[in-house]
């Protein structure tokens, strides 16, 4: 507050970029290489991901483009009838590991995305009812969070996906289990976030600011929206980000029980499934590349927002 | 050198150039600077100063127990003549606790809630002294009766949840005292606690040091607890000493330019000027300690060589002051103009009492039910809990005066405010404002144009402006909500005019409030309330979370509006002499229940009820008159259980049986109402 | 005391309720009942019996009352897929699945309560930065993966240890037991670790960041201004007030422990109720799903009736409410 006492009002926008570049979160950024990297790596899997069908050597869901006898290929070595080559080998049925990760991680990313949006729409919304409304409303919703969150979020995912199934017809199923994987992640995950969003709700309107608005007569809406919300985005980005990199580790939980995807429009968790068969038999880059896509993804994720909540926690700092 | 510093025997505590430094991402951090002194057998030395001087850190090092990254950075101290900065962690711990105690200032936090306090004084005991479980434990008995805890064999092995405030912080005092420690080092040791029960802990703290002839070191923000309690006071102002002599001088006399503003910045309970003297600015974050003389940017009479060089600490009649205007003469030790007692300026309001009252509360009653589920309640046979928070208050607010409305913690006083406001529905009673009924259900719908014209400042200015809206946006907010056709040009101009109203800069509008200091908030906090250009303004402790220099700022600000703009003020405080310097009338709360309302002057001069005679009599006091010890007695009672006929009447020195029986009505006794049976016995 | 547990006691009979509602929603409403038991081909009239026999025609809250009577008594129905009853199917499957999840259940609980002192105590030593860095990564792998990892270094590389099933098993009435036979025992140790790693670096992150928070308490600096040594703060006066909150959240992770056996199961092809119900989902297998979640849930409320009544032990200020409510 002593750098510009001397020079002219700034605009509020610039106010406020100026306060965002002076902020702790940034700098910690900037002081964090692991962060940088992982901000870093997740940009690249993210990249790779939008741009699959321009830079992946081949489309893994065209069977035209699939030769069996390709099956199997070692990394960066020619194949024995083929002679062809790939960077990181080929599956059983002859699929690029490499163009198969590019593709597979734009189902991991999507669900992941989906459902994080999913669940967190639905929890701040039920969240910021329960805390400013209080009482019955309150009970109601904190007790269905409280018995849903007493289920591991997996078979919560588990349970809905069965019960989806069963009301969808068979031919139906295919084409569903994009939108059923997501609405079943997405609806696991919503307790975290109400639950969160509603202690926040609880302490912010009992500040003063809050009463402050309620005696100039401020309607609730306005007043959650414009005084409560803000204070409510801080702890949901972080169990967002967090919530993100568990919604990928639950896709290819699913795929790999073989409840997700179908297996010929694979993500990251059916391949692994894949590869786990050929383990034993030697072929191990088909289970290897992608799980490695895996971990760099969930931690690079995971490493930012456990990062974020520490920044974005005064009280650590 | 000087008297100040050394004390005629050996002293028990040597203090030489302490420094502490704190690294941070925005470089290295001074927060205490060169701060040297010297502390006798037996003697209490008052650490005074402002939020940001550094006193809470300097006690800190000397026990060693800063926060990390801090770290004491240079600078020696000894006790009993023996270096102990230098001593190991391990040697350094048996100090702790054995030769120097330290006691905190919250006592619901500073105590084990899952260990009794048996345990813990046991534990503590047996760690310093070579006691069997047997011996220590009497020795514990006996530690909590000297303290004044009843019953204290049987207290022993009660947790600490199970003791109100007053009592806890005895057991902190009697654990600080456990081993005979040479040295108690008092860290705002009573701040937390009411003003009744601040008196009794000092007088336990003060008798026990005295007996046992232990030094204290009692770093506090209160001059008053200072002038009733140390022998001598050292004044800190960022990270250094500015100002150490013995207590009586630096009170009545003090020499350093900020000592001399601090000093008439306090308001006093025996009246005062219109104004109080006021410090322009605030303390210096530690990121922009001036050069050269730290104060020198506040200082109305700072040289050129205030801004170049660092003044040391040089000898003044018996005190050592850091300041080269006094070394060379050219400020003369300043004694405090004598309180003239004739008329109180807020006494002569404008017009006063002349018209119908602009706010009229009547008959005002607030019940919360506190119960238990009802499941517990079945099961236990428990009762449904009420909480009787504000019980049948009465009063009137003449339009262009402050009534003030004074009481300790549960006396219901903020839910008081919060009812004018609307913020809580009243259980029962009317709020007249200007001859409308704004309680009731009909005036809900209508109340925008009402609403309008009354509004709130809260207490926290930290709390109260939302960290994430700029300033210009906060104090726009009523004007949006109550003049939706406004421009926004026309909202600019008026934002301009009303941070200028409260003497900011229009400029400031585009910061963001952690961007201010506590006292510039509370500025922008007035600003918003003045935005919907109210006529009657309910102030919840406005000043309690400010400091004095910057609480006179803000109270001369709010009388220099009440008499710019006419306003009425509802002051909600728990500072007897703020609410002194402020008001016309005053209301004595007691476990929601108006005891006493009466004419400042009236109330202060002939106290008539007996409660309000002990918190007179209670509030420490800068007037060193030598006072008997107050005759305060217990605490408050839990308001859910509140004792039956007169509240006050377990307290109460003049109670008989009618007083337990039956609840006292108010009435008029000169210019006061009282509800008390025995007003007229006790003579003032 | 006994109110205490009275309230405790009816809020797990709800929850029981709250779960077999939901349980015989599935059953009652996902597809229909008839077609699910009878298949497609049966008569008009085997229809109408079945629909007699199953209480169809009854209003839907006296089906409700009868589904939770029937399940109270230990009657789940029969598997669509299977054609079994659904206790017997469970009764076979249980043990195998209890003793994976009591061996991680300890396993989780040793390592993530002593590790989790270790590196809050030791908050920048080297050890505990690299626990810490483990414990990330040890969050972001999915069990599945850590299973497979497992597999391949100590069953497919070193060849030490099985890679699937339970080996041998004893039978001790109707409990059939791994833990008497080698081959058993160690084919429960993969299992075991898999399923405990992930459960373990949650409650070492959580007892850690708890110890972490009671440190900076004013009551622990106050202590050290008593003299209290080092030793006794650590381990006295922080790690019981770290405990209080420890212990709500822990019980509830070990009670997840049996759900996500699921995918240990899975991994290890290990005989437990989670492959059954994966089994299950896959085929909508009603009866042996909504049985699975009324046992997921009968575990939990035990679980969390037994951690209260811990609560209660541990924490003064639950006992003596009344003595503080009159002071």
């Amino acid at each position: 507050m002593t750098d510009d006492t001397a020079s002219a009002p700034l605009s509020p926008l610039r106010a406020r970029l100026r306060s965002w570049a002076h902020s702790d979160v940034l700098y910690s950024f900037r002081r964090s290489p692991t962060i940088v990297v992982s901000a870093l790596v997740l940009a690249v899997i993210l990249m790779g991901a939008l741009l699959a069908p321009l830079v992946s050597p081949q489309n893994p869901f065209d069977p035209a483009s699939l030769n069996l006898m390709d099956g199997k290929t070692p990394p960066m070595t020619p194949n024995q009838f083929t002679g062809e080559s790939f960077l990181l080998g080929t599956d059983d049925q002859g699929r690029d590991v490499l163009s198969v990760i590019l593709y597979g991680s734009r189902i991991s990313l999507l669900v992941g995305f989906a459902s994080v949006l999913l669940s967190a729409v639905m929890g701040v919304l039920l969240g910021l009812i329960a805390g400013y409304r209080g009482g019955q409303i309150d009970n109601l919703i904190m007790r269905v969070a409280d018995v849903q969150l007493t289920f591991p979020s997996i078979l919560v995912a588990l349970m809905i996906f069965g019960v989806v199934k069963g009301f969808l017809p068979p031919q139906a199923h295919e084409n569903a289990a994009l939108p059923v994987l997501i609405f079943s992640i997405g609806l696991s995950a919503w307790p975290q976030y109400a639950r969160t969003v509603r202690g926040v709700t609880m302490v912010e309107r009992n500040k003063e600011y809050v009463q402050a608005a309620r005696v100039i007569g401020l309607r609730p809406m306005i007043i959650m929206t414009r005084h409560v919300l803000p204070n409510v985005l801080g702890p949901v980005l972080v169990i967002a980000t967090l919530g993100l990199a568990l919604a990928i580790i639950s896709e290819a939980t699913l795929s790999f029980l073989g409840v997700g995807v179908p297996p010929t429009n694979p993500s990251l968790g059916t391949l692994i499934r894949i590869g786990q068969e050929y383990i034993a038999s030697g072929e191990w880059w088909i289970l290897f590349f992608p799980a490695l896509t895996l971990l760099a993804l969930s931690l690079s994720v995971n490493l930012i927002g456990d990062w974020l909540r520490d920044a974005l926690n005064p009280k650590l700092r | 050198m000087s008297a100040a510093l050394k004390v005629p025997s050996a002293p028990q505590l040597r203090v030489r150039d302490l420094r502490v430094e704190f690294p941070t991402r925005r470089g290295l951090l001074t927060a205490v600077d060169g701060v040297s002194f010297d502390v006798a057998p037996g003697e209490v030395l008052g650490l005074v100063g402002e939020s940001g001087a550094g006193k809470s850190l300097t006690g800190a090092a000397l026990i060693r127990l800063l926060e990390p990254p801090g770290r004491i950075a240079g600078g020696e101290i000894e006790l009993g003549g023996q270096r102990i900065d230098t001593l190991p962690a391990e040697e350094f711990r048996h100090l702790r606790g054995g030769r120097i105690a330290m006691v905190f200032q919250d006592p619901l936090t500073s105590l084990n809630p899952l260990f009794t306090i048996g345990d813990q004084i046991v534990e503590t005991i047996r760690i310093h002294l070579d006691l069997s479980p047997e011996n220590a434990r009497k020795r514990a008995v006996a530690l909590l009766e000297e303290v004044g805890i009843p019953a204290p064999a049987e207290r022993l092995d009660a947790y600490p949840h199970e003791f109100s405030g007053g009592m806890r912080q005895r057991v902190v005092i009697a654990l600080a005292l456990a081993a005979d420690p040479a040295i108690v080092i008092a860290d705002e040791p009573t701040t937390a606690l009411d003003v009744s029960v601040q008196a009794q802990v000092i007088a336990v703290l003060k008798r026990l040091c005295r007996e046992r002839g232990t030094s204290v070191i009692l770093i506090t923000h209160d001059m008053g607890v200072i002038a009733e309690t140390a022998d001598r006071v050292a004044v800190m102002y960022a990270g250094r000493i500015v100002e150490i002599g013995p207590v009586r001088e630096v009170i009545e006399a003090p020499q350093h330019p900020y000592t001399r503003g601090l000093m008439g910045a306090i308001p006093s309970l025996e009246g005062s000027a219109t104004r109080l003297e006021q410090i322009p600015g605030a303390m210096p974050r530690l990121d922009s300690i001036p050069a050269g003389c730290a104060f020198n940017p506040r200082c109305a009479f700072a040289t050129e060589r205030c801004v170049r060089e660092r003044p040391a600490p040089m000898p003044s009649g018996n005190a050592l002051v850091s300041c080269f205007l006094v070394a060379d003469g050219t400020l003369k030790p300043h004694a405090k103009a004598k309180a003239d007692s004739g008329v109180h300026a807020a006494d002569v309001g404008p017009a006063a009492g002349a018209s119908a009252p602009l706010v009229a509360v009547e008959n005002l009653t607030k019940v919360f039910n506190v119960s238990r589920p009802w499941l517990y309640r079945v099961l236990q046979g428990e009762k449904q809990r009420f909480l009787t928070a504000v019980d049948g208050v009465s009063f009137a607010i003449p339009r262009g005066h402050t009534f003030a409305l004074v009481g300790e913690s549960g006396s219901g006083k903020s839910t008081v405010a919060k009812t004018i406001v609307g913020l809580v529905r009243p259980t029962a009673g009317r709020i007249m404002f200007d001859g409308t009924d704004i309680s009731s259900d009909e005036a809900k719908g209508a109340d925008a144009a009402i609403r309008q014209r009354l509004t709130m400042i809260f207490q926290d200015p930290y709390a109260s402006l939302n960290p994430r809206m700029m300033a210009a946006a906060i104090v726009a907010e009523p004007l949006r909500a109550f003049q939706p056709d406004l421009s926004r040009a026309e909202v600019d101009d008026a934002v301009a005019e009303l941070l200028g109203h409260v003497r900011l800069s229009p400029k400031d509008g585009v910061k963001f409030p952690h961007e201010f200091s506590g006292g510039q908030r509370q500025r922008i906090a007035i600003a918003r309330a003045l935005a919907s250009k109210p006529e009657f303004i309910v102030c919840d402790e406005p000043t309690s979370a400010l400091d004095v220099s910057v609480q006179a700022q803000i109270l001369n600000l709010m009388r220099d509006l009440q008499d710019e703009l006419g306003l009425t003020y509802l002051l909600i405080s728990h500072n007897l002499a703020v609410v002194r310097h402020m008001a016309n009338e005053i209301g004595v709360l007691y476990l929601g229940r108006l005891v006493e309302v009466a004419p400042a002057h009236e109330l202060f001069s002939a106290p008539r009820h007996p409660y309000t005679r002990m918190l007179l009599a209670a509030v420490p006091s800068m007037d060193m008159t030598d006072r008997a010890a107050p005759a305060v007695q217990g605490e408050i009672p839990n308001p859910i259980n509140p004792p039956s006929g007169c509240t006050f009447h377990p307290r109460c020195p003049l109670a008989d049986d009618r007083c337990k029986r039956e609840r006292p009505p108010a009435r008029q006794l000169g210019a006061s109402q009282v509800a008390c049976f025995k007003a007229e016995d006790a003579v003032p | 005391m006994l109110a205490f547990i009275v309230q405790r006691l009816l809020q797990a009979v709800l929850v029981m309720l709250g779960v077999a509602l939901v349980a015989f929603s599935m059953f009652r409403f996902v597809g229909d009942p008839v077609n699910n038991m009878m298949g497609q081909e049966a008569t008009i009239q085997e229809r109408r019996e079945a629909a007699e026999r199953l209480g169809l025609n009854k209003p839907v809250p006296v089906q409700f009352a009868l589904f939770v009577k029937d399940t109270a008594s230990g009657n789940f129905g029969v598997s669509y897929r299977q054609g079994r009853k659904v206790s017997t199917l469970l009764i076979e499957r249980l043990p195998a699945t209890l003793e994976l999840a009591a061996i991680s259940a300890i396993l989780a609980l040793a390592f993530g309560i002593g590790l989790g002192v270790y590196t809050a105590i030791n908050r920048f030593g080297l050890g505990a930065r690299l626990i810490m860095a483990g414990s990330l990564i040890g969050v972001s792998l999915p069990t599945f993966l850590i299973g497979i990892g497992l597999i391949y270094l100590f069953a497919v590389e070193l060849r030490w240890l099985p890679s699937f099933g339970r080996g041998q098993v004893v039978k001790i009435g109707w409990w059939s037991t791994g833990l008497l036979t080698e081959s058993g025992r160690k084919s429960l140790i993969l299992p075991a670790i898999t399923l405990g790693l992930f459960q373990m670096t949650l409650i070492m992150r959580l007892v850690r960041s708890e110890m972490l928070e009671v440190l900076r308490t004013d009551y622990i600096k106050f202590a050290r201004a008593r003299g209290v040594s080092d030793r006794m703060i650590n381990f006295s006066h922080a790690l019981k007030n770290t405990l209080v909150p420890v212990i709500t959240i822990t019980g509830l992770q070990l009670g997840s422990i049996i759900a996500f056996a699921i995918i240990t199961e899975t991994v290890f092809q290990w005989p437990g109720v989670g492959l059954l119900f994966i089994d299950a989902v896959q085929f909508v297998d009603i009866p042996v799903m909504s049985t699975y979640l009324l046992l997921v849930a009968l575990v939990f409320v035990t679980i969390n009736l037994a951690v209260d009544l811990l609560y209660y032990a541990v924490d003064p200020r639950l006992r003596v409410d009344r003595a503080a409510a009159a002071h």
